[in-house]
Parts: C-alpha cells; sequence; structure tokens
C-alpha cells in the first residue's frame, strides 16, 4: 500500500435523519495536496470535523499515520498532527497576532500554572522560546511587525494567513484548510495559492483543501475528491475530474455540461 | 449667562474653573474623612479651621477653589511635556520611576490607617476583602469567560471553615490558630470550586451563569438548615470565631487586621498578575475568545475550564477566612447574593479582565456608599444614578485593560476616521 497519512473508510456521519456524510472511503497520499470539492451543502465541511474530532463519526474509521482517531477529542486530535483552519475565520479576535500564535503552539508545551506563579526558569525560558518560534512564523506569513495588532483589525487577507500561521504553530503533518480563498481578490487567490504550495515543499506538511475556486483546486491540487449530498461522486486527478460528466452535473444541473467547460477554459488560459 | 460667558473662554481656564468646583464638591463630599486625616496630622483644631459641623467654610471652600484652578491651570500645560520626557526614557530608567512610584503607592498604602482612624480603616478593610473576591472571580469571568453568579459560595465555604475550625464557643472543633486554618479554608474553597465545575462543565453563558446562581443559593440555604444546624449554627451562625494573633501582636482593631488583607491583597494581586501573562492565562484567554477553536489549537478546555474555577475559587476562601476571623461572627445572612452581584460589579466597572481595575473599582463600588453617608437615605438612589451613568459614559470601565479599550472605541474611532 502507498504512504498515506490520512485513510478514511466507510467513513458515516448523520444528524437526525439526515445523512450527511455517507459511507465516504478517502485517503490522503504523504506529502500531497488534496482538495475535496462539491456543491454547498455537499458534506464538504462536515467531514472535515469528522477528521477533527468536532464530530463523531457514526460508522467507519478515519486513520492517522497508522493510529485510529475515532473517539478522540478535538485536542487530541491536534496534538497527534493535525492542524485546521476554520471557513469563516475563527481568531481570537482580541488577542494580538503573536499570542494567537502562541495559543497554536499550545499542544507542545510543558510548563505548568504552578511553574507560572513560581516564575521557574524552565517556564520563563519556555515562553522566550515560545514567542520567538511565533515571531518566526510570522515572518513566514509575512506579517512581519503586525505582531502587536488585535488579531480583529488586521486586514481580511492577513487574518486568513494569521490563522494558518496558528495552525502551523502545532507543527503539524497534515493542515486542513477551509476555503483559504474565500472573499479574496484574484492577486490575493494567487498569493495565497502560492503560499499553500510552499508549505508542502519547504516543511513537508500534506495538505488538505475544502476549495470553491476552481481555479485554485485545479491549479495546486495532485488529486481530487468530489462530493454531493454527502456521497463520493468522483475522485481523480484534476484533469479527469473537469471531464467528469457526474461531477459536471452536480455543479452546473442536467445539461450544462458546456458551461464547465469554458470555465476550464479560463482555468487553463490562467 | 454663566454659561455663555464660560464658552467665550479659553479652553484652559473653563476646564481650570470645572476642575475647581470639581475639587470643592469633592471635599464637601468627603468631608468626614479630610476632618479625619486632619485630626490624625494636626490635631484637632486644624480641622476646625477649616471645617464646621462636618462641612466646609465659605471661605475654605473659595481658597479650595483658588487653590484647584490655579493649579490645573499650571499643570495642564506641563503635563504632555511630563509624559513626553518620561516616555524618552530609556527601559531601565522608566524601570526605575515604576519601582519609585510603586514605592511611595505601597508606603502610602502601609501608614494609610493611622491617618484615617478607626472607621475608615474598616472601610478600607471591607474594600480589601472585595478586591480579594473580585481578583479571584476575574480568573473565571474576565480571563476564562465563564460567567460565574455563586462567587459568594467559595467565601461562605472559607468563612465557615474558619469558623468552625477556630471557634473557642461550643460549635468551635479544634480551636486551632487562624494562620493554620487559613490555608484550609482555601483548600476547602479549591475543593468545592472544583466539584461545583464538575457538572457544569458543558454549559456556556448564560446557562452557566443561571447554575452557578443556583450553588450560591444552595449553599447560603445548607448554612441556614436545620440539618447542618449541629455543625454550623444553622441561623445562629458560629459565635467566639477568635482575632487572629502572631506571637505578641493581635490583630484586634480595625488598623491591625488592615494589614493582613493588605498582605492576603499583595499575595493574590501578585498570582494573578504572574497568570495572566502565562501559558496558562493565554489558555483562557482563547478559550474566552473561541471555545471550538480554542480545543482545535490543542487545549483541553475541560482542564482549563476546571483549573479556572477552581484557582478563582482560592481568592474567595481567603477572603472567607479573613472575613470570618475579622468579625468574630460568621451568620448564614452574610452570604447573600449580593455579594456575588456586588463582585461582579466590581469587575465590570473596573474594567474586564483588567486587574489595576478590579482595584479600583472596589474603591468605588465599596467605599463610595460609605463615603456618601452624608445623604443618608438617598445614598443608595445616588449609587445607583452614578453606576448607571458610568456603565453609559465609560462602558470599558475605570480602569480597562488596553485591550478592552481597544475593542470598545474601535467603532467609533473607525466612524471617526471615514
Amino acid at each position: 500500500m502507498a504512504d498515506n497519512i490520512l485513510v478514511a473508510s466507510n467513513v458515516t456521519k448523520r444528524f437526525g435523519g439526515l445523512v450527511a456524510v455517507n459511507s465516504v472511503d478517502f485517503v490522503i497520499p504523504r506529502n500531497s495536496i488534496v482538495s475535496i470539492i462539491g456543491p454547498n451543502g455537499a458534506g464538504k465541511t462536515t467531514f472535515f470535523n469528522c477528521i477533527t474530532g468536532f464530530y463523531q463519526i457514526d460508522e467507519g474509521e478515519i486513520d492517522f499515520d497508522g493510529e485510529p482517531l475515532n473517539g478522540l477529542e478535538p485536542f487530541q486530535i491536534t496534538k497527534r498532527g493535525i492542524a485546521r483552519t476554520f471557513q469563516n475565520i475563527r481568531l481570537f479576535s482580541n488577542m494580538t497576532a503573536i499570542e494567537n500564535i502562541m495559543v497554536g503552539s499550545e499542544s507542545h508545551l510543558k510548563s505548568t500554572w504552578m511553574g507560572a506563579i513560581v516564575g521557574t526558569p524552565g517556564t520563563r525560558r519556555e515562553e522566550q522560546e515560545t514567542e520567538s518560534d511565533a515571531r518566526d512564523l510570522l515572518d513566514f506569513v509575512s506579517l512581519r511587525g503586525k505582531g502587536d495588532t488585535l488579531a480583529r483589525n488586521l486586514p481580511y487577507g492577513d487574518q486568513r494567513r494569521l490563522e494558518i500561521a496558528r495552525a502551523l504553530a502545532s507543527k503539524p503533518k497534515l493542515l486542513l484548510l477551509d476555503e483559504p480563498t474565500a472573499g479574496m481578490n484574484p492577486r490575493e487567490t494567487a498569493q495565497t495559492t502560492q503560499f499553500i504550495r510552499r508549505l508542502r515543499d519547504e516543511l513537508g506538511i500534506s495538505i488538505l483543501l475544502i476549495e470553491h475556486d476552481m481555479r485554485v483546486v485545479m491549479g495546486i491540487s495532485e488529486y481530487i475528491t468530489v462530493l454531493d449530498y454527502g456521497q463520493k461522486i468522483a475522485e481523480g486527478l484534476p484533469k479527469e475530474i473537469q471531464a467528469n460528466p457526474r461531477v459536471i452535473e452536480a455543479y452546473l444541473g442536467r445539461g450544462a455540461a458546456s458551461g464547465l467547460e469554458t470555465e476550464a477554459e479560463a482555468a487553463a488560459a490562467d | 449667562m454663566v454659561g455663555a460667558a464660560l464658552q467665550y473662554l479659553p479652553k484652559l481656564y473653563r476646564n481650570a474653573i470645572l476642575a475647581g468646583l470639581a475639587w470643592v464638591f469633592g471635599v464637601g463630599l468627603l468631608a468626614e474623612l479630610i476632618i479625619q486625616i486632619l485630626r490624625n496630622l494636626f490635631g484637632n483644631n486644624a480641622a476646625r479651621i477649616a471645617f464646621t459641623q462636618g462641612a466646609l467654610k465659605p471661605l475654605w471652600a473659595g481658597i479650595v477653589f483658588v487653590a484647584a484652578f490655579v493649579l490645573y491651570v499650571l499643570i495642564t500645560p506641563r503635563r504632555k511635556a511630563v509624559s513626553a520626557r518620561y516616555a524618552a526614557l530609556d527601559t531601565k530608567q522608566q524601570n526605575v520611576a515604576q519601582v519609585v512610584g510603586s514605592a511611595v503607592l505601597i508606603l502610602t498604602l502601609f501608614i494609610l490607617p493611622s491617618l484615617v482612624g478607626t472607621y475608615l480603616s474598616e472601610v478600607l478593610s471591607n474594600v480589601g476583602l472585595y478586591v480579594l473576591m473580585a481578583l479571584g472571580l476575574n480568573i473565571a469571568v474576565g480571563l476564562a469567560g465563564l460567567l460565574d453568579l455563586g462567587y459568594v459560595t467559595n467565601f461562605a465555604v472559607g468563612a465557615y471553615v474558619m469558623g468552625v475550625l477556630t471557634s473557642t464557643g461550643p460549635l468551635g472543633r479544634g480551636e486551632m490558630n487562624f494562620w493554620m486554618v487559613l490555608p484550609v479554608s482555601v483548600l476547602a474553597a479549591m475543593f468545592t470550586g472544583f466539584v461545583l465545575a464538575l457538572p457544569v462543565l458543558r454549559m456556556r453563558g448564560d446557562y452557566l451563569a443561571i447554575a452557578t446562581l443556583g450553588f450560591g443559593e444552595i449553599i447560603r440555604l445548607l448554612a441556614l438548615s436545620d440539618w447542618l444546624a449541629p455543625y454550623i449554627g444553622g441561623a445562629q451562625g458560629i459565635l467566639f470565631i477568635p482575632k487572629p494573633s502572631f506571637g505578641p501582636i493581635i490583630f484586634d482593631t480595625p488598623q491591625k487586621l488592615y494589614y493582613i488583607i493588605l498582605a492576603a491583597c499583595f499575595l493574590v494581586l501578585f498570582i494573578s498578575i504572574r497568570l495572566n501573562n502565562s501559558r496558562t492565562g493565554r489558555k483562557w484567554m482563547a478559550m474566552r475568545e473561541d471555545e471550538d477553536a480554542a480545543g482545535a489549537m490543542g487545549i483541553d478546555t475541560t482542564v482549563a475550564k476546571l483549573l479556572a474555577f477552581t484557582l478563582s475559587a482560592a481568592s474567595g476562601g481567603l477572603a472567607g477566612g479573613i472575613f470570618a476571623a475579622k468579625l468574630g461572627t460568621i451568620f448564614p445572612h452574610s452570604f447573600s447574593l449580593l455579594i456575588s452581584i456586588n463582585v461582579l460589579a466590581i469587575i465590570i466597572v473596573g474594567g474586564m479582565g483588567s486587574i489595576p481595575g478590579i482595584v479600583v473599582g472596589a474603591f468605588a463600588l465599596i467605599g463610595l456608599p460609605e463615603l456618601l453617608r452624608e445623604f443618608s437615605e438617598y445614598r443608595m438612589l445616588l449609587y445607583g444614578i452614578l453606576l448607571i451613568v458610568m456603565m453609559l459614559t465609560r462602558p470599558e470601565g475605570l480602569w480597562p485593560s488596553a485591550v478592552r479599550r481597544r475593542e470598545l472605541h474601535a467603532e467609533t474611532e473607525a466612524v471617526g476616521a471615514d
């Protein structure tokens, strides 16, 4: 079997009578960029939440790095090396940028509240290291000099990048990005796309992406899975997905296949 | 006419006149306090020169007005220069300036009881007890965002532990020493805080507030109940709690007890500041901002919440233990819902999450009603009006934390920038 960092098999999540995710099989090869796409309400974010422990799955199994994640709390999953961002940015808005990143490194800090009261050398050292690591990450996402700004006062694009920096602070092996380019203009989108590729190439992190912008998806994904009504309707290389009639149908409705061709052409021309 | 004339004066002088009037009003309001201080400093005659029957003489009112006016005119233009010079100092010199400032403050706090006399020392001690409780509750409400309306529980547990273990009366068990029992009071309150946190771990916001409100009432009713009366006295309370003593010193007067409370305040203040600036404080703040996102960052929110409730309770237990020894008797009705509300109000009026704000807030909310005694039956009315005016004009509190100030003024700034 190929070297997969995440293997999900037969994952099902129900909300009452609604089956939000219906027996989905899914793998993320190590060091790859993989995308999940699908129309609104297709269950993409639900699937994300199943992986990160926000929801407990009803059936199936998710293995990360060879170990099952079933039944773990979100904070435990983060400790194992999965970090995420949120579709609608969820920074700690009344904390500064640097504090946000420092919270991100929680999962490998060891100091205790008693150490903090006494002011032990170990605690001080750890605080200093955490802060200098956080400053490095701030530089990495090109937010140098904005460390003491409150997260809420940062421009939108900066907030998106800060959220990624916060996720990176946990030193993840797998990063889940939920619509990282939502609400961005074409230039910001292009920068973000570049940036995501850099994450994989420079830091060796595997990336799972939910994205609506087809140019982004087709541009950087190595592998794409399409969900519709909680079901996996297609998977494959970007080219295969673009040509897949079921995908076109799901997105544009029956008989509108020609619409996507123009879009695909636009993507190719980009 | 006067208003129109004021409009034409330069802004500096207009403000100076207002400052003068404010000072006259303030001196008149705090007449009793000032008489006390004058009496203690210069003897009875000094007080009699400026005041008749607890009110300011017109001549002296004029003098206060002129003095305030002149000082204002002289100081205001220089204020900016002074703060600029302070900013120009390097960090080391700024630190020195801060140390000198704190030393002066601490010295003042230290000699205060001998200046202000018995009654006001008592008021100061009460303010101190509320500072202790508010610092404790601030951990839960201000830092971790857990709205706890039952904080009196911890205060009551601390007080009853002190009562039962030190009392020389029929209910006393052990007749132990104040200093040995004080840590027990703290630990008992922490234990209670921990146990009561367990059932409410999954609750948020309003629901948590209601549940904790319930705990506060339960503890008061338990203290009143016949069931526990053989142990803690029911409505009769616990009597004959001895005053603390240390070697030959017995802390039997408000002036002496003040020092125990002052020491406790400094201890809790120190711990609060350390926690506030630590990883633990950061975890709590993240949880306050967004509990789900905090979980996704690897924070075990269950543990963080338990810790917040437990540590928050400690300071309440400390205040309770001192309270019991200070009064010498404790009754269930001392532990009403009003205490929880007052402590919460201190935090809000002082400025949510701000540690200096809590101290200022406690003085304003606990000290002020005492000083407003002049107005006798209108006292609470005036107090209520002051609270409302305060919330309307300074919603961020008297001394807000930097973050909170930015938060509440961000909108006005944005509007202003347009």
